[in-house]
């Protein structure tokens, strides 16, 4: 089984979790630890995973310090320990 | 209304022209409303069309932001060849994940316009929901 993960979130989905920045969600890799989130707090991941399967192109997530993208993406792995931050890719034109 | 003192904004029109042709970007940060800190950014786009956060930074400067006990009060950007106004792209891109909601709804968008490049055009607005644009009061000094 796996652990609690600290997932920490960006403003515009804290009201989802009733305005904690910081939440705990388990899974062993990104995608099973937002689908966790998702389970526990409905809507939250909306759009977060594209009907693709893939991880939408302005959001970002790290696992401590480092970009999803640079790693695995959503099969990622994470353990007991990680936090996982999400934000908002900041861009425009 | 936002007032910036002169020499933030003297720091980000440098980081602009230090950018070009490219758009440059970056995050002012604030304490109760006032500005108080420039973070220039990477535009990972390397586009003189696009901005992106170069991501590890954001995630760094953001932590960095909420450690300090900072809010992040802007949102800067350069226009190189048009008028400081939100784009389309501005407008879309603000919204969090295809949704209308805008990511950052209490945050300032300041665009500084470098088509004159002697005159820098400082403006400053808030993306809402579905995109609209609000323009707001900036003063410089």
């Amino acid at each position: 089984m796996s652990e609690p993960i600290r997932v920490k979130l960006p403003t515009i989905l804290r009201k989802h979790a009733g305005g904690e920045p910081l939440v705990d969600a388990e899974g062993s890799t990104v995608r099973e630890l937002l689908s966790d989130l998702e389970s526990r707090y409905p809507g939250i991941t909306k759009n977060v995973v594209t009907p693709e399967g893939g991880l939408h192109r302005f959001v970002n997530v790290y696992v401590n310090d480092e970009d999803v993208r640079y790693l695995g993406s959503l099969e990622t792995n994470v353990q007991n320990g990680d936090t996982v931050s999400i934000l908002p890719a900041v861009a425009g034109g | 209304m936002i007032r910036i003192d002169k020499g933030l904004f003297d720091e980000m029109v440098a980081h602009g022209l230090s950018n070009l042709p490219n758009e440059a970007c970056g995050v002012l940060a604030g304490k109760e409303g006032r500005p108080v800190k420039f973070f220039p950014m990477t535009n990972a786009d390397g586009s003189p069309l696009t901005y992106r956060f170069e991501p590890k930074e954001s995630l760094r400067v953001w932590n960095e932001i909420e450690d300090e006990g900072f809010e992040q009060l802007a949102i800067f950007h350069t226009h190189t060849h048009t008028e400081a106004y939100p784009s389309v792209t501005d407008r879309k891109r603000a919204m969090w994940a295809d949704s209308d909601q805008p990511s950052f709804p209490d945050t300032y968008y300041l665009i500084v316009s470098l088509e004159d490049r002697a005159a820098p055009v400082l403006r400053a607005f808030r993306i809402l929901d579905g995109g609209a644009v609000s323009e707001e009061d900036v003063t410089i000094g």
